[in-house]
Formats: C-alpha cells, structure tokens, sequence
C-alpha cells in the first residue's frame, strides 16, 4: 500500500510539471501580448517594454517556466529584473518557497491571493458535499426502494428538471426570490469564523452552498438510485435476505456498501473540482473565492496568477484521485491484496 | 462394451496414427506475477501450462479434462494463438506456430477456429447472425462480397438453423441456438481444427446432447479435428476417442477412451472419474464409495516439486517429491505420469520409474544409472514400458 | 416409499407440505406464470431432488418457500405448510424471523452469493446474532465452530478471511455454514454444486449427507444433474414449464421413469459408462415460453411419443398428475397409457442396452 501510494505521489507530481509547462507555453502561444493588457489602454511603448521586465514577461516561455519551477522550491524575490530590484529596494517582495508567483496587477503574491480566496472556497464546497451526498444517496435509495413507484418517479423526473437548469438560474432564483424579494434568508456575505463565529459563517454558506448542492444532488440521486438498484439485484443481497436480516440492515450494511464504491469515486473527483472554484456559483452570490479569482486573472491576462491556480486545481484532482484509491481499498478488501 | 485395446468403430473416422494434424510438444505457459513494491519487478510466475506434449490426428478428437486452474483452457488459448506460449512447439501440419508474430497468424486463423464456452458474451449483440457469421469470410476475402450471404445461409443451414434468420440478432436466439451460432462462425472458414472449449457447460442438459450431436455430424461431414476442453467426463469419452487429463499445468495421464476410463493408472484420474455422480446409482440407492481427494489444488504459483499431486495422493512417498514423474508410455495408446502407476486398488509398492529415471526406491539417484532421455514426446511411440515384467516391449 | 402411502390416504401432517402453490409474475408482455400448481409433501432428514432445466420454476419455487418473493411483484397462492404454519399466510415480519432458522438455503454461485466487502466470518455470525441474542464474540465463536465443522482447515484464522481468498469448494462450505448455524429444519439448496468441479462437488454432496445426518434437517436440492438426484435424493420431483411432470422416490424415477421428458433428460446425458457409439438422444426444439405456454401438455410439441396417444388430447387438454402403473407413490403427468412398455423397448435400449440384456 505505501510502495502504491509512493507510486502514484510521483506520477502525480510529474504530472504537474508536465502541465505547469504546458500552461506556460499555451499562454505565450496566445496571439495577445500580456504586457500590453497589463499596461492598459494609454500606453506608450517605452512603459509597456518596462512593464513588460517588471513582469519578466521578455524572456522565454521555458526560462520562465524553470523560474516558477526554482520560485516553487527554492523562493523568489520581486520584481524579477535584478535591476529593478537594486533600483528600488523598498518595493522588493520576498516570496518565499512554495511561491505560485507574484501578480503585478494585484500587488500581492499569488500565494498571498490564494490563501485569502482558498477558505471561502473551501468553505462552499464542503458545506455543498455533505449537502449533496446526504441528499443524493438518502433520496436516491428511497427512489430505488421504491422503483416503479409515484415517489420514485417524481423523485427521478425532479431530479432531471433540477440538473437541466443552469447554476446561475438557481442561485439568481435563490438569490433574488429566497432573499432579496421574500426576506427569507439574509443576503449572503462570506463571513470567516473567526469575524463572525460558525452561525453567522454557516448562515451565509447556505444559499450559495444549496445552489451548487442542487445541480450535483439531482446527479447523485439519479445515480445512486442506479447503483443500489444493481446492488440489489446482486446474489449476496439475496443470501443477505435469505438469513432473515431485517430490510434497513440489508440496506445499510449490504447493499448501499456495495454501491458506495462507485459514488466515493464521483464525489472524490466533483470534490476537488469545486475546491478550484465554484465559478458560477461565486459570480452569483459575489464571493470573492478561487473562481472568482481565476477568471478575473484570464480576463487580465495575469500569468502568476493563472499558473498558480492552474497547478492548485491540478494538484487538487490528482491528490483527489490518490484519496480516492485509497478509499477503494478501505471499502473493497479485494482490491487491497492487489 | 469390451475393454480391447482396439478402438470400438465411432463416429469418428478410424484413426491413422502417424498422421497427425496438430503436435503440441513441451508447450509451457508463464504468466509473470508482479511484486507489489515501488518498483512492479516480476517476482514469480504463475505455471499455467508446464511442458504440455500431445498429437491431435486428422479427422478425431482429442479430449483434454481436468478441473478449474488446471491449464486446459490456457492451452486451448495457445493453440489457436490468442496466447503467445512461453516456450515449446505447436506444429499444425508440420509447421511450428508457436512463435509465429501476431502480424503473420492471419492464415493459421483460416485452419484453426475456436468455439467458446459462453453462448451468451461471445457473440456481439450489435450484429446480425449474418454479419457474425459472414465476417471471417469478409476478412479473409475468401468469396466475393456477393456470395457472403448464400454462403452464410448454406452455413445456418448446416448447424440447423433457420437460414432465413440472418438478419436477426443474438438476442433473439435461445442459448442452443447461439452456440449453433458460434459453431456456425467458426466453420466459415473450413478450418481443419477446431479447438472447443468447454462447448457445452453452459447449455442446459437436453440442449447439451442436440450441440455435441451437431459438432459429431459437422466434424463426419468435414473431417474436422477437434481439441475438445471440457470438464465433464462423460461428455468428452462420448466425444473424444483419445483423452488427455490434466493437473496443475500438467498432463498426468493420456489415454485411447478405453483404457482411460476403464483402466485409469493415475492416482488423480482414478479419483476424478470416481466423483462423477451416477444416475444408475439411483437402482442401488446411497452414494458410491468414492475416492476423497482431501484439501484444494494448490497453487500454480508454487507448485509442488516433484509430482504436483503428491501433496493429496494417497500413494505418495518420498521419491514423489524428489523426482519429476515422466510421461511414461505403458501401453500402445497409454501414457501416465505417476511413480506408483498401476490400476484402481493394484498400485505396485515400489516405483515403477526407478530404471526410467535411473533412480532407488527413494528417489536418489542411482550413480552409473542413466536416466531414458526425454520421454515428454507428443503421440505414441511401438515400444513401450511394460508395468508387470518391468521392461521395454513393442509391438 | 412411506411418505408417499400416507400422502394418499389423508392430507398427513408432514414436515413440508406444499399444497397448489402458484407463482405469476406479471410484466408489461403478459402474465409469465413461473410455478403452477406444485404439491409435495417433505418428511423431516429426508431429502427431495428437484429436477427441471432454466426457466423450469424450479428456483423461483424454493425462493417462494423461503418467501424471497417479498417486495417483488409476484403473486403467490396456494400453501406453503412448515411445522404446521401455512408460510404464505404469515406477515413479512413474521417470514423474515423464520428465514435463516427454521428454512435456510444455499445458492449455486457461492462466489457472488457473499458479499465481497465482509469477512467470510463475519457473514457467518451476522447470520446467528439476527436470530440470537448474543454478543458478537460468541457469535464469532460459533462461526469459528461451524467453519470447524464444514472442513475448513485453521478455522480460527480463516474465520477473518473474505470469500476472495477461499477457494470455490471452501466458499460453498462456508456457505453451508451460514446456512446451518441456527440449526434449520430445512435447507434449500439450488444447484449447490454446479459451479465446482467434479472432485470437490463430492466433496460437498458427501458433506451435504453427513450435516444432513447430524442436524436431521430436510433438504431441497435444486439441481438439473440426474447423478447428483441419484446419489443424494429420497424422492425426486421433475418440473417442466413451472409444473410437476414427474413425482416420487428416486429409484422408481430413475429405474422406471414413466413421463416422456423424464427419458429425454436421462437419454440427452451421455454416462461415463455408456457406450460411445449411441448418438445423444436429444430433447428436440427449445424449453417453452413462459408467457405463452403451450397448449394442453407443455410438453408436447417437443414430445417424441405424442403420436401414441389418441386424438389430439396432448395438444388439447392438460394432463393430471396421477399415479401411473407403478402405485400410488409414483405419479406422472402424461397421457401415454403403457409408458413402461415404451420406455423398456424403445428408450432403455438406446441409452443402457447392458440393463435391457439383465432382463
């Protein structure tokens, strides 16, 4: 299990490489000159060469890759022309290792945009999974325990409405109605723990949490109710029956350990896509979270910052899928010897 | 119902020994086992198939039995070339195929045809009986593309199906009538050997015989050679007039059906022929008597030295671990792999191998003794090692 | 032959008696009518072979014993009388409290009839503690006992293995004794042997006849091999079509089988001892429909021996099951008058001309 883990670790981590190169080179490959959009509209070529140092973008695309490289070992320091540094010294910024970079535009460390745009993030998607796996699996086997159903077929025909609408619709319709118009719940303002204690932090989770849980909750159910309908056609559910266990236990221990499988997987890999930002959902509600940040980084042309994500969300994914292996070998005993 | 050496007359034609089809010699199969440390270094081998040697003859079958794991289907695999083997012969009219590159096998796929076990999963659900059977010969080029379909309603025909069925899918056949498929496919080409494995198992009972009846009338009609893989005695001795049974990887005994079945010489054969319910059992009541073969096959990961059935032989002894039993031929069409061989209840006390290996009684070697060389040939030799005077006879 | 004389005189208080049982399935293609009408009568330690190819009812009538049928949409009438209580008539709640005490079953496949994910011990105690008030060390202790007792070697260590790592002939042990552990008057066992092999399917037959002897259970072996009947069954039921084509003691069924479908099925087996040049005697053209059976007997359009029944009764009118020329024990669904005479000069000597000559 460790030579495994230790396997997949470095499988992941050349992943990455791999990919912060391609991003490099994908971004220079763009017929728009970064430097120009960083300089803005009245730009004299003289400012937009000396923006052009401040953000090191007159080099290579492959130096610069291996400058963000030894910045995410080693440290750097800003702006990246040593001559610039020894021109104005008070304005050097040491970033120190892991350094995803230092975006001019924003006058902070890629790290520094992260750490404060990771917990809302965080914070969304969390509060999203337990909403949706909760209520993706519990209505998804009551749809399959009740297959052919009234229930099951409004629970299936629910479910299909909800994952046709669009993120956004759901969280304008929740917004605008839910609160604005109806004052049924405050407006939703991200509030830290530590401004607002876990109330006030949970409260103004829930609306924007509800919209991202809904659209995957209307997935899940019909998945689930898939996976313990096969579950249940199984030969052990049918030995489980045979000794006279009651239904909940042939349910909760038999039949659902035997669909779950498949579940954790997806829950895994939809996880640590939202923790690179729940985009929509962010832009609704006006959290300044990871996809905010992300997309106000494309939109400005804003390459630490866009490297910096780029490698988060990856690293998220494939750490994802290492966890995700691992569970499967806590669920299924079989998969362990291997 | 008389236990001469000389074949009863069957449905198959008489046998010309001497003239064999297919040669199998010394066939081994390894599948690697992995270790699971950070670097995958291949720490053993799974022994599938362990130096394998048989003749199929023009026009007859070979029956080849055994139980799960004991490498039938696997050699089964190599012959047609699904598998590539670790090493040893397979020559099919005199040619090896054994190493033969997957690039070059496209003519050996025209002579040699396979038949699966699973009506059911072995034929494509998303073509027609039509396109399953026709497709061999769309591959090869054998006719042109407007007489595929004749071709293919002569073909239905013959396995008694109903010729006009061919635009219908698998689905909408019984499991009888999609093995007919399946036999069907695997004449397309003509093929001179057909290798079926376990054609029947998965059919029930009355379907059973109307199948094996289809594959006697389709091997008289075309003088097809079959290697037939099976698990049920009975079946493979109506079939089969020579039969092999296998253990661990291994051929322990090879016989005419007669003398097999009759006059069994191996320990494990004796057993598994023993297990066999019997429905005339029924007229006496209870169960037989039997042979217990205690405990599971051990693994082919590690087998046991020496003779891989000691570890549950009721005659092994120490020489059964030290020494490799040879294929030792101790009759016109018998061979056996045993140091103790010898009919049910008539086992001798001492090893009958002792000259053979050029070893004592308990399996040491005897110094000056040397040992007859290589004694794992395919088919059958005229001289052979007579069990009651103890000495090389012929015929 | 006891039980089948006090069967005749009155409706006996036997261990299991099956009255008329009737199981439908409806589908959107019509009524799939699976078992109709199956009575049989079972003494306690005795064991009945039923007998029958896929699709026969032979299954979904032991699933209806063990009221697995629960939940699903089939309906079911008739009797099903254990000890005196008529099963069909009892509550779900109340079934599931007998199911796994006082009817257990085991199951062809005993690979995919344990759970991949919980120790073989495990599901072996999980099945005692549903019906005993017991901790679940003693529970474990009793699995440990009856591992121990089915033959599996080092029962103490393997009790915390799961099935993958049993082989197929320990999985069905294991199997059996989950089914045994709360000592059930009866097992049920479908095809308990046909996924192994011939040296280890003895194994567990012989197995099977020694726990049979010790718990004094009746058992229901479900099976399409006539040898597995011959060795292990008192009494053997033939099923065709969700009907019974054929009842009473084994020997009489085997040695003097009066019904058609019967002959097809001990001709369409070739024996180990049989003589290689007969032909297989095939039963012709396929098992029938379900949910549209033939008319009269469902046997006749694959019936060789139709002609020799006047008229056109086989295709017209079903026929009961009743005695035939061998006694009242003996009983046989079949329109044919003289069934002996055919089958000793038309079916015995194609498969077993020996037996004809000792005549």
């Amino acid at each position: 299990m460790f030579a495994f883990i230790v396997r997949r670790v470095i499988a992941g981590v050349i992943m990455l490489i791999v990919m912060s190169l391609v991003t490099f080179l994908l971004f220079f490959a763009s017929p728009v000159d970064p430097a120009q959009f960083a300089c803005g509209k009245n730009c004299s070529p003289a400012i937009k060469e000396q923006t052009r140092k401040a953000l090191g973008y007159q080099k290579p695309a492959v130096e610069q890759w291996k400058d963000f490289m030894v910045g995410i070992f080693k440290g750097r320091d800003y702006p990246d022309d040593p001559a610039l540094r020894k021109a104005a010294p008070q304005l050097v910024a040491h970033c120190p290792a892991p350094c995803f970079g230092y975006s001019v535009l924003n006058s902070k460390t890629v790290n520094e945009e992260i750490k404060r745009a990771f917990p809302i993030t965080l914070s969304l998607a969390v509060f999203a999974l337990i909403l949706w796996l909760l209520g993706g699996v519990a209505l998804g086997c009551i749809a399959a325990l009740t297959k052919g159903s009234f229930i099951d077929r409004g629970l299936v025909g629910i479910s299909l409405v909800l994952y046709a609408f669009p993120t956004f619709f759901i969280g304008l319709i929740l917004l605008k109605f839910v609160s604005i118009k109806w004052g049924l719940w405050d407006k939703p303002e991200y509030t830290s723990i530590a401004d607002g204690g876990v109330f006030s932090w949970l409260s103004n989770l829930f609306l924007p949490a509800v919209t991202l849980a809904v659209v995957f909750m209307a997935a899940y159910v019909r998945m689930t109710r898939a996976f313990v309908l096969e579950a249940m056609s199984e030969d052990y559910i049918r030995t489980a029956n045979a000794k006279g266990l009651s239904k909940g236990r042939v349910l909760v221990k038999h039949t659902l350990r035997g669909a779950l499988t498949p579940i954790v997987t997806m829950a895994g890999l939809d996880f640590a896509g939202l923790l690179a930002g729940a985009i929509i959902t962010e832009y609704v509600f006006n959290f300044n979270g990871l996809g905010k940040l992300v997309v106000d980084a494309n939109r400005t042309y804003d390459l630490p910052t866009i490297i910096g994500t780029v490698v988060l969300a990856a690293t998220f994914v494939i750490v994802a899928n290492i966890v995700v292996d691992l569970l499967y070998a806590v669920i299924d005993p079989r998969v362990r010897v291997a | 119902m008389s236990a001469t050496a000389e074949e009863t007359p069957s449905a198959a034609p008489s046998t010309t020994p001497g003239n064999p089809i297919l040669e199998v010699e010394n066939l081994r199969m390894y599948f690697p086992v992995k270790s699971s440390g950070l670097v995958r270094r291949t720490v053993g081998h799974v022994q599938a198939v362990d130096g394998v040697s048989f003749q199929v003859e023009k026009g007859t079958s070979l029956g080849l039995v055994g139980e799960s794991g004991c490498g039938k289907s696997t050699t089964g695999r190599m012959v047609t070339r699904l598998y590539q083997p670790t090493g040893g012969a397979i020559r099919f009219e005199g040619k090896d195929i054994a190493q033969t590159k997957p690039g070059d096998l496209k003519p050996i796929r025209r002579e040699i045809q396979m038949i699966f076990q699973d009506p059911y999963t072995s034929l494509n659900p998303r073509h027609t009986v039509g396109a399953i059977v026709g497709a061999p010969l769309a591959i090869h080029k054998v006719v042109p593309r407007d007489k595929i379909l004749p071709r293919v309603q002569e073909l239905l025909e013959v396995v008694g199906l109903n010729p006009e069925h061919y635009n219908r899918y698998p689905h909408e056949f019984s499991g009888g009538q999609r093995q007919r498929i399946g036999i069907a496919r695997s004449l397309t080409l003509q093929p001179k050997l057909l290798v079926a494995d376990e054609p029947v198992s998965a059919l029930d009972v009355s379907i059973q015989a109307q199948v094996v009846n289809l594959l006697q009338d389709v091997q008289k009609e075309f003088g097809i050679s079959f290697l037939f893989i099976a698990h049920d005695l009975a079946i493979v001795r109506h079939f089969c007039p020579e039969v092999a049974v296998m253990y661990l990887g291994k051929i322990v005994e090879i016989a005419d059906r007669d003398t097999l079945y009759e006059r069994p010489h191996h320990p494990y054969t004796q057993a598994l022929l023993s297990a066999v319910p019997d429905v005339k059992q029924a007229a006496i009541g209870g169960r037989r008597e039997r042979i217990r073969l205690q405990g599971d096959v051990p693994s082919p990961i590690n087998p046991p030295s020496g003779c891989r059935f000691r570890t549950r032989c009721q005659f092994a002894q120490e020489i059964c671990a030290k020494v490799e039993p040879p294929l030792l031929q101790i009759g016109p069409r018998h061979k056996v792999a045993c140091h103790f061989a010898g009919e049910l209840g008539a086992h001798p006390a001492t090893p009958v191998t002792m000259d053979v290996c050029g070893v004592d009684a308990q399996g040491s070697p005897v110094p000056g003794a040397t040992p007859v060389e290589q004694l794992n040939k395919p088919g059958f030799d005229d001289r052979w090692y007579d069990l009651k005077t103890q000495q090389f006879t012929g015929r | 032959m006891d039980s089948m004389a006090s069967r005749a005189t009155e409706p006996a208080p036997s261990f299991l008696s099956v009255r008329d049982l009737q199981v439908h399935f409806p589908t959107s293609d019509g009524l799939v009518k699976a078992v109709n009408g199956l009575t049989f009568d079972l003494e306690a330690g005795k064991t009945l072979g039923i007998v029958g190819e896929s699709g026969s009812g032979k299954s979904v009538s032991s699933l209806a014993i063990m009221g697995l049928h629960h939940g699903t949409n089939a309906q079911i009438s008739g009797e099903i009388v254990l000890e005196g209580t008529d099963l069909l008539g009892l509550t779900p709640d109340e079934m599931r409290q007998r199911r796994g005490r006082d009817v257990a079953m085991i199951f062809q496949d005993p690979l995919s009839a344990m759970h991949p994910y919980y120790t073989v011990g495990n599901q072996i105690a999980e099945a005692y503690q549903v019906h005993h008030d017991v901790s679940r060390g003693a529970a474990k202790k009793r699995a440990i006992e009856m591992l121990d007792r089915v033959g599996i070697p080092n029962a103490q260590q393997r009790v915390d293995d799961y099935p993958h790592q049993f082989s197929g002939g320990m999985r069905q042990r294991a199997m059996i004794a989950m089914g045994l552990i709360n000592d059930p008057g009866l097992l049920i066992a479908d095809e308990p042997t046909t996924a192994l092999d011939v040296t280890v399917q003895a194994q567990i037959l012989d197995l099977l006849q020694d726990l049979q002897r010790e718990f004094n259970s009746a058992i229901i072996i479900i099976t399409h091999d006539l040898g597995v009947v011959a060795e292990m069954a008192d009494d053997v039921l033939v099923m065709y079509a969700g009907r019974a084509v054929e009842h009473g003691p084994t020997n009489e069924i085997l040695v003097h089988p009066e019904m058609p479908y019967t002959w097809g099925l001990l001709s369409s087996v070739p024996d180990v001892t049989a003589d290689t040049d007969a032909r297989l005697i095939p039963i012709p053209g396929n098992p029938p429909s379900l949910l549209n059976p033939p008319s009269g007997c469902s046997f006749h359009p694959r019936c060789p021996h139709k002609d020799k029944v006047p008229g056109d009764l086989c295709r017209t009118t079903l026929p009961d099951l009743v005695p035939g020329q061998r006694g009242p024990g003996h009983t046989k669904r079949c329109h044919l008058a003289d069934p002996e005479s055919i089958y000793q000069s038309e079916i015995l000597p194609e498969i077993a001309p020996d037996l004809v000559e000792e005549r």
